[in-house]
């Protein structure tokens, strides 16, 4: 045991701790730099889940029922894998209407309406009072093991005014009116909150797991060590398990229960929507929160187990094992620990729950009464923000007070996880009208308050009378007969249906009355225009963003009556702000010179339910502006509009960007087609100069003849020699011109048959033989032993062949010439090597001598007698065969141009031909001209 | 005292058909076969005239042209221009670089030989 003042000591400086990181949040948010903007706060903030029920009612369930305590936590991790669609979409929903509790959104939902709203919001305090009551215990029994001898039983004070409980309670209230309450506008964050939550989750975490590793590794020997001994004591075996009598049904129903509520508890719903940062943060938080249970639970068992082996089973209360064990041992810093992490557990609940179930008190219950007195109703002036702050505070300590009530007068009787039990399946009767609402547009209000109103009764009769009449507050002979002595009646049999646990029982007839009440109501009457509204914004909420939103209002407002209405309950600041954004979306300079539209009072009415609830909202706006009541075909017409403006809108987009590509396809085309005819001008040209070059000596030399008749023969012979040449020029680069033309233009023809490359080549060089000869240069010619047999047109491979030698002829030196031509064979095809021992082409030109009209500008006014088109030609040819043609960089000695040819050359594909049978030996036909 | 005439052209047979038509006609002929060549001859000793070929290896006739217009005491040299190119564009640019006049191959020698006496005679 501990003393009072290091207990009572302790825990008051860890609320204080708590107080600071809180502050700390508050204070980074109000400079901008949010610290709950991250998706591990997020995640850490949702583990609230785990309460005081966890340090003690789990190890007390698993020391009594072993693996039993496990749904409750199982529950919430399936929950989370389809937390990505379900959540996501409350999320968008809560984001896009400002709303602020499950009260809230419920109401919001079937046509904004206040009764709904109030009866979810009653259920809701009904149900959590129990669950407060369940922290405020845990606490005060872990306070009476950290303070009282061992063994020693706490005693209940009799008297409410010396229960230091009831102190711990109002300080607990305290605390938590200090951070909920310091702006009205509930959807604001309450950021130091969140931070203080998502510290005290780890808090708890690592109390929890040091006290399991102290258990689990300091008392025994590691949880192999626990479960031999556990299966060895015959009393305690049966708590691993038995397979034979495995209640799956009531396995199933837990974790059911568990499922729903990690969604619908008061604070889940807080934390998770309404505190939620950023959507995309539920990312994360899918397998962080899940991670987080697995951990906290993983020594829940071997705590439960070894408190069992070491105290026996009777002895000790099981519930506190966390803290009795470290205690037993000594450890006394571990087990204060320990109880702060119990402490913090609770402490986080109760904070977020209090402030969760205030806010649609005051909100959805206390409001909407108001408004209809005169003193604050409608027509009364003056700001309420004040006011709703103080009922919001009141609510707290309200609800506080309830908790502890139960606490006193019914909390001995019960176990604690049952008490918990209890308020899971109060809240999970919101699941139809809830689920229901999000997915289905045919549910209507009066299906929801059916189901709700009979779900409620029958979860009353099930379980709630039941665990008061046996916590002796009321008589038990109708639970042994059945009221009356109706045995059909009886409430944990109800017509005969028997064999069930308490909480499957319960939950069977009230979930099902409920559905099938909402169901069947919903489909008896139809939704009205407010409803088909509402459904229709909330179950299509990820269809639509704002600007394509249909905003289901018509009527005119006036624009100071709105300003009014808003400054009242969001304050002056805020009112202005929103306003003066308003005048700018619509292009008005001042705020006074706004014409309201729908847009607007849409936005009013949002700000406006923030603070006061949608229900709430609905009706003072309603209030300041004639509205016209919308019928069902105005809704549906409305939707049209909507409909057909956001389809407009993307048509449009869609219409610019396929306009943006045509105009760069356009762009791309023309460049192209400009760059192509600057080739085709330069080519033009040129032709144009080649053609009119020789013509211009044929034509200066004949009329040069024509004048002087008596020119002397000699001159006249040279004249006419000339003329003879140029005229050979002329033609032959006529033809080359027409030859070119028809290769690029796909119109030549092809005759292709099978040749004998190496006979090809050696043809060719008897043909320039003169020419050589002429030139007083050597040619030797290297060849495969074997025939190289290749598909192609003799005549246009002679072509190019005829082309490189005479190249070579007209480049290689005066003395001493040598040229050299070699075949070679590979596995790719064959390759053809021509050089000579001229002067080469330098590096820069070897690109450009492919091009046409290009001629190697020689040194020493040598103008080669070239057209110019003999390679560009040449390279058609190669290429048309598939092959590629290039000059040898590495070679220094001269030019040596190489070209090379497939195996299957074009020709065998079968391309574009006009084939012409040939004889077996391919005859060198004489070179074209 | 016989007129002195350059003729400029890097195509040989062009050459002698205008060197021989020249000297049938009286003028005293030299002949440069490219821009180099030409800029040389014409500052070493300035003829009267020049039939310049416009397109030639290295310096092109332009060049020459707007080279030896750019010279004070040669603005007396008449320039003629010679090419095969016949655009617009081109006549245009020869003759904004200066040259006097600008004809397109083939011509007929009757009419060059008059544009150039024509020429001459208006320089005089």
């Amino acid at each position: 045991m501990l003393s009072v003042p290091l207990v009572v000591g302790a825990s008051f400086a860890y609320l204080l701790l708590l107080f600071g990181v809180a502050s700390y949040g508050n204070w980074r948010s109000a400079q901008g730099r949010s610290v709950i903007d991250n998706a591990w706060v997020y995640a850490l903030s949702m583990a609230v889940y785990c309460t005081a029920w966890t340090y003690f009612g789990s190890v007390g369930r698993a020391a009594s029922a072993g693996i039993w305590f496990l749904p409750i936590y199982l529950g919430p991790t399936l929950a989370m894998v389809l937390a990505w669609v379900v959540v996501r979409k409350m999320l968008r929903i809560a984001r896009s209407y400002r709303i602020t509790s499950i009260a809230d959104f419920i109401g919001s939902r079937y046509g904004k309406s206040p009764a709904l709203a109030g009866l979810v919001t009653l259920i809701t305090v009904v149900g959590i009072v129990p669950y407060i009551a369940l922290q405020l215990k845990a606490v005060s029994v872990g306070y009476a093991v950290m303070t009282l001898p061992a063994g020693a039983q706490a005693t209940q004070a009799q008297d409410w005014w010396n229960d230091s409980t009831l102190y711990f309670a109002l300080a607990l209230a305290a605390f938590t009116v200090v951070f909920g309450t310091r702006r009205l506008d509930v959807s604001e964050r309450h950021e130091g909150m969140v931070a203080a939550i998502a510290f005290e989750s780890v808090v708890k975490l690592l109390a929890f797991l040091a006290v399991g590793i102290f258990v689990t590794y300091g008392l025994f020997d590691g949880m192999a060590d626990i479960f031999a001994r556990v299966r060895a004591a015959p009393e305690l075996a049966p708590l691993l398990g038995d397979a034979a009598t495995f209640d799956y049904g009531q396995w199933f129903s837990l974790t059911l229960l568990a499922m729903l509520s990690v969604v619908l508890l008061p604070r889940q719903f807080q934390i998770m929507v309404v505190e939620n940062v950023n959507e995309r943060h539920l990312r994360r938080a899918a397998w962080v929160f899940p991670a987080y249970l697995l951990l906290i639970n993983i020594f829940v068992l071997p705590v439960a187990l070894g408190g069992l082996l070491l105290f026996g089973s009777g002895t000790m209360d099981p519930e506190a094992f966390v803290l009795s064990l470290p205690l037993a041992s000594g450890q006394h810093a571990l087990a204060l620990l320990a109880f702060i992490g119990g402490l913090s557990a609770a402490t986080g609940m109760v904070i977020v729950e209090s402030i969760a179930v205030s806010s649609m008190v005051c909100n959805d219950l206390v409001m909407p009464l108001l408004l209809r007195t005169r003193r604050f109703g409608i027509r009364a002036q003056g700001d309420l923000t004040r006011l709703l702050l103080r009922i919001r505070r009141a609510a707290i300590f309200f609800v506080m007070l309830l908790g502890y009530g139960y606490f006193h007068w019914a909390g001995e009787a019960y176990a604690l996880v049952s008490i918990g039990l209890i308020s899971f399946a109060a809240v999970a009767q919101f699941a139809p009208a809830l689920f229901g609402g999000m997915y289905w547009r045919g549910g209507t209000r009066v299906g929801a308050m059916a189901g709700l109103l009979i779900g409620f009764a029958l979860w009353t009769y099930t379980l709630m009378l039941p665990s008061i009449a046996k916590s002796g507050w009321l008589p038990t002979a109708f639970l042994d007969d059945g009221p009356w002595g109706i045995q059909w009646l009886k409430p944990e049999q109800l017509f005969g249906l028997s064999g069930m646990d308490n909480l499957t029982h319960a939950l069977f007839w009230s979930l099902s009355a409920n559905l099938t009440a909402y169901v069947v109501l919903s489909l008896w009457r139809g939704p009205t225009p407010a409803e088909t509204s509402q459904a229709l914004l909330f179950v299509e909420a990820f269809q639509r963003n704002r600007s394509t939103e249909p905003v289901f209002w018509r009527g005119r407002a006036k624009v100071q009556d709105l300003l009014a209405l808003t400054t009242r309950f969001v304050g002056s600041v805020r009112a202005r702000h929103l306003f003066e954004e308003q005048a700018r979306r619509l292009g008005v300079p001042t705020v006074a010179q706004i014409e309201p539209d729908a847009q607007l009072v849409r936005q009013v009415e949002i700000a406006l339910a923030g603070a006061i609830g949608s229900a709430s909202a609905r009706v003072m706006v309603a209030s300041v502006a004639d509205e016209d009541a919308l019928a069902l075909e105005d809704v549906l017409q409305i939707l049209d509009e909507a409909t057909r403006l956001r389809a407009h809108s993307i048509e449009l987009e869609e219409k610019s960007a396929s306009l943006e590509r045509a105009t760069s396809e356009l762009r791309a085309a023309n460049a192209q087609l400009q760059s192509l005819d600057r080739l085709k001008d330069d080519f033009m040209s040129s032709v144009t100069h080649e053609l009119r070059t020789p013509l211009t000596s044929i034509r200066s030399m004949a009329e040069l003849m024509a004048d002087e008749p008596d020119m002397p023969l000699a001159q006249r012979q040279q004249f006419i020699q000339i003329i003879v040449t140029e005229t050979e020029r002329l033609s032959r680069l006529v033809n080359q011109v027409l030859d070119l033309a028809k290769i690029e233009s796909g119109h030549a023809q092809w005759h292709n048959t099978d040749i004998d490359l190496g006979q090809l080549l050696a043809q060719a060089v008897q043909t320039t033989e003169e020419m050589f000869r002429d030139r007083g240069a050597q040619v030797q010619l290297a060849l495969p032993p074997q025939p190289v047999v290749l598909r192609a047109d003799p005549d246009r491979l002679t072509q190019v062949v005829l082309n490189l030698l005479s190249n070579a002829a007209k480049f290689v030196p005066a003395t001493g010439g040598k040229v050299d031509i070699t075949l070679r064979t590979s596995d790719a095809g064959v390759q053809v090597t021509i050089q000579d021992n001229g002067p080469g082409v330098p590096a820069a030109q070897h690109g450009m001598i492919f091009e046409k009209f290009h001629q190697n500008q020689d040194s020493g006014g040598y103008r080669p007698q070239g057209t110019g088109l003999g390679l560009p030609i040449s390279r058609q040819i190669v290429e048309h065969f598939g092959g590629r043609i290039w000059i040898d960089p590495a070679y220094g000695g001269g030019a040596r141009f190489v070209f090379d040819l497939p195996w299957n050359t074009m020709a065998d594909t079968g391309a574009t031909d006009v084939h012409t049978p040939a004889p077996a030996t391919g005859h060198a036909l004489p070179p074209t001209p | 005292m016989a007129q002195k005439i350059l003729i400029v052209d890097d195509e040989p047979n062009i050459l002698i058909s205008l060197e021989y038509l020249m000297q049938r006609e009286g003028f005293d002929v030299r002949v440069a076969r490219d821009g180099l060549q030409a800029i040389e001859a014409i500052e070493s000793d300035p003829p009267d005239l020049v039939l310049l070929d416009v397109m030639m290896p290295g310096k092109t006739g332009l060049e020459v042209c707007q080279h030896v217009r750019a010279i004070e005491r040669l603005r007396h040299v008449v320039i003629v221009m010679l090419t095969a190119k016949g655009r617009e564009t081109d006549v245009a640019k020869g003759l904004a670089l200066g040259a006097n006049a600008y004809v397109t191959k083939p011509f007929s020698t009757r009419d060059l030989v008059a544009q150039v006496r024509t020429l001459l005679q208006a320089q005089a």
